[in-house]
């Protein structure tokens, strides 16, 4: 191209006839790839209670409790969303595979006390 | 008028992304004094990564930066692995490399986007940022986000290529080659982009050198210094970069330094996806890690990073300590703002395209006695410690620190 | 008398120009975001802006002058209406004309620019002082080769009058050809007097904060916004009226070609927008003496033989 002011106006007027390429969220849908790091989702079926994943979370932010007896056990898991970090540590450290990540990143909230979940 | 004023540019400042103070003396619009402050971004980290087990500190250590953040993790895992003594497998090896280059590709569209912002060419900032979101959505489907994608662990990586990711990344690829051909007549052929660009911040060979300049603002100084090609990391063996150095010694050649790296990354990752070996994902590391110390070194978009280890036989690191590329630049600063416009402050910081996160590391020594505390800066440093060795009876004041030996 | 006064303040006057410099607003900013590819604001949103910031605190710095900072924006006000005033909008003849107008609507034009570089001056802040320095080194470079295009076809015309201008090229509509490289030179000039990328020096985002508006908010900032709005208005139609006076007999279908004439003009403004840096100062004054010069100059040289050659 030969030098001068305004080169790029031959491309620029082209998009005047092109659609804009952005996405108008909320109106226009997110499109989010399945392996996207999300919120955690947690099943208590093959959970032996070994808090790997709590040992290998970076942030602090799971939490897996016995709320059963000791002889038959219980296990749920709760989650601070406020100090998460959405690293997938959890999923890798467990061995049973009772953790996943899904791809809800719809996760504000009103209150820091409604960050503290229960998975 | 020969009153001079002085004007703060930030801490805040719609120039600057992240806070930086730069007080800027001013004799009409020329600039004939700066200086450089720097440390509102300190996060604590090397701290925080003591009281932490390596794999936690993985993470930390990914979140120094957010642009150059799989160069931070792979210098980590790098150093980690070295003390360990495992070996990586190749495949792995070249999925490292695949993410690091479209993680240089994602960087280097962000830089031309904010040089284009910080002149006034708003049209420029959309167009490359458009083109980078492609490159953001293969980052995400590979690793799991588009900024910080945790795909290192120790040991390797974490997922895995499938054909299908393999075919999407090729056609991102063809697509960002057709509009960076673009970009690059642009940036040859546009007469406002050149005027403001051209002759502003200028940094001489020698003074690259003096200043220990590294990446893109090295290279346009005809410094070849490229880590990738001195000291091959990973799969950089079989994978040869071209190095791309340029003689213009302003901002102007560090964006055509850029954007041919851009070409030369499509390049580099067509090869690595071409030849992705086959194999396993991770290596078996062990939880603690021997005792002794390592220095790592890699090739970040913006320079080179080090990452210095210090192990002690237990699960949590004794010393970590990162010195990022935009760290080294910032010595320059000050030289390359005098005797520049005012207009050009903006777009000379930028050129460096520092990263303010990655930046903050500051040393403070603490009197053991006193307790007292000090922030000490380059000059004072150097003079504390060949003080310190002058005591013990060795004289260090014959060590020149401007001698830099590279080799190809 | 009644109806000179509806004529000032509603149509075309005060209210008439403000809705349609809001309208001119929300069309430049949506071409500027479509040539890049982006969904621009909707169409309330300058409308939104201006009611927001009318809603907002005005804040005056401890070291200005508090009557002459409330009074800056609104002068400036005044001088672009009282410049729409004199233009031919839709018929040959402006509402008040007399011999001479070019030059007052001119000088009228001048006044936003000088309340620009004062209110910057008396802010007291850095900032807003290189700002207002850079707005007058501004106007030194864009301001003759302005006057000159501008002047060039009124030589041709034997007239200091808009209106005469305009009753001479609707006469002998060919003679517009002559003046083409006056009305690049206005446009480039143009671009220069309303503060846009590539001359937006004094107001410099990057570089200087808003530069003479640093210190400005609220009410006052409001004003200052639907000056710019107006000044788009005003100097299009005066491109308009002087480069492509084209008048058919009645006054509706005139009114509808103003429409499409300004709206052209706002296109060519936008796209020249979109495609260049802002340059800086240095740069520019050395790019308007050096070009835009000497070619407005030749324009005038070239209009006065060929007046003696046509007459």
């Amino acid at each position: 191209m030969k030098k001068g002011p305004g080169k790029v106006a031959g491309f620029a007027l082209k998009h005047l006839l092109k659609k804009p390429a952005t996405i108008a969220y909320p109106k226009g849908e997110l499109q989010i790839d399945p392996r996207y790091r999300g919120r955690l989702t947690y099943t208590s079926d093959g959970c032996i209670g070994c808090q790997l994943c709590v040992r290998d979370c970076p942030a602090n932010a799971i939490e897996i409790i016995n709320v059963g007896t000791k002889e038959d056990k219980k296990y749920e898991c709760h989650l601070n969303l406020g100090h998460c970090i959405f690293c997938a540590q959890c999923v890798d450290s467990c061995r049973k595979g009772c953790l996943a990540m899904s791809t809800n990143v719809e996760l504000a909230n009103f209150s820091r006390d409604a960050l503290k979940i229960k998975l | 008028m020969s009153k001079r004023i002085t004007i703060p540019i930030g801490p805040q400042h719609p120039s600057l992304k992240e806070p930086g103070c730069f007080t800027i003396t001013l004799e009409g619009e020329k600039v004939v004094n700066a200086v450089v402050g720097v440390g509102y971004n300190h996060r604590g980290l090397e701290k925080a990564c003591e009281s932490r087990t390596y794999i936690q500190d993985l993470y930390i250590i990914e979140r120094v930066c957010g642009i150059c953040s799989h160069t931070h993790s792979t210098a980590f895992c790098q150093a980690v692995e070295e003390l360990a003594g495992v070996a990586i497998p190749r495949r792995a090896a070249y999925i490292r490399v695949i993410m690091a280059e479209l993680e240089r590709l994602h960087s280097h569209l962000l830089w031309l986007g904010i040089a284009g912002h910080e002149i006034g060419f708003d049209t420029l900032l959309m167009y490359s940022w458009r083109d980078r979101e492609r490159v953001l959505d293969i980052l995400a489907m590979l690793g799991g986000n588009r900024v910080n994608y945790g795909i290192n662990t120790l040991g390797g990586v974490r997922r895995d290529l499938t054909p299908e990711m393999m075919a999407e990344i090729r056609k991102v690829l063809d697509f960002i080659e057709e509009e960076n051909k673009y970009y690059i007549e642009l940036a040859l052929s546009e007469t406002t982009l050149a005027a403001r660009l051209a002759g502003v911040g200028r940094l001489s060979h020698d003074d690259a050198l003096k200043y220990g300049a590294v990446g893109p603002v090295a290279r346009a100084s005809n410094v070849p210094d490229d880590i990738r090609a001195i000291d091959p990391y990973i799969a950089y063996d079989e994978i040869l970069v071209h190095p791309v150095t340029d003689d213009h010694c302003d901002v102007f050649g560090r964006a055509v330094v850029r954007v041919l790296e851009i070409m030369d990354s499509i390049r580099m990752i067509r090869e690595a996806l071409d030849n992705l070996p086959d194999g396993e994902l991770t290596a078996k590391m062990p939880r603690k890690i021997p005792e002794g110390e390592v220095f790592s070194r890699t090739e970040a978009p913006r320079g080179e990073d080090t990452h210095y280890i210090r192990s002690n036989g237990t699960e949590k690191p004794d010393r970590v300590r990162v010195r990022a590329a935009s760290e080294a630049n910032w010595h320059g600063m000050a030289h390359m703002l005098e005797g520049d416009y005012l207009a050009d402050v903006p777009i000379i910081i930028a050129a460096i395209d520092p990263c303010y996160s990655c930046t903050d590391r500051a040393i403070r020594l603490v009197n053991p006695e006193g307790g007292e505390e000090q922030l000490l800066d380059w000059n004072q440093l150097r003079r504390y410690s060949i003080d310190f060795y002058k005591k013990q009876g060795f004289d260090a004041t014959k060590i020149k620190i401007a001698e830099r030996k590279i080799m190809l | 008398m009644l109806l000179a006064l509806f004529n000032i303040l509603i149509f075309p006057g005060f209210v008439f120009l403000s809705v349609y410099g809001l309208l001119f607003e929300y069309l430049d900013r949506k071409i500027y975001s479509r040539l890049q590819n982006r969904m621009g604001p909707p169409w309330f949103q300058p409308l939104a802006d201006f009611l927001k910031l009318l809603g907002k605190e005005s804040v005056i710095p401890e070291g200005a002058d508090k009557r002459v900072f409330a009074f800056l924006p609104v002068a400036a006000l005044a001088a672009a209406t009282a410049a729409y005033l004199y233009i031919p909008l839709y018929s040959v003849t402006s509402l008040f004309p007399f011999e001479g107008d070019l030059i007052v609507v001119l000088y009228l034009l001048t006044i936003p620019t000088l309340c620009f570089f004062l209110a910057g001056w008396y802010s007291t802040s850095v900032y807003a002082t290189i700002g207002a320095v850079r707005a007058l080194t501004q106007l030194f470079s864009y301001e003759v080769p302005l006057f000159m295009a501008l002047l060039a076809p009124a030589l041709l015309a034997d007239t200091w009058s808009l209106s005469g201008m305009t009753a001479y090229y609707a006469a002998h509509p060919w003679y517009l050809l002559i003046n083409i490289p006056a009305f690049v030179v206005a446009i480039v000039a143009c671009e220069g007097k309303l503060e846009r990328v590539p001359f937006d020096i004094s107001e410099a985002e990057t570089e200087i904060v808003s530069g003479t508006f640093v210190e400005y908010s609220g009410r006052l900032f409001a004003i200052f916004r639907m000056v710019i709005d107006c000044e788009l208005v005003v100097v299009s139609s005066l491109i308009a009226a002087v480069f492509l006076p084209f008048h058919p007999a009645s006054a509706g279908l005139g009114f509808l070609l103003y429409v499409v004439k300004t709206l052209a003009i706002l296109f060519i403004l936008a796209v020249f927008k979109s495609v260049m840096a802002r340059v800086r100062i240095d740069q520019m004054v050395s790019f308007c003496w050096k070009y835009l010069t000497p070619l407005a100059l030749i324009q005038i040289i070239a209009n006065l033989l060929l007046k003696g050659v046509l007459i």
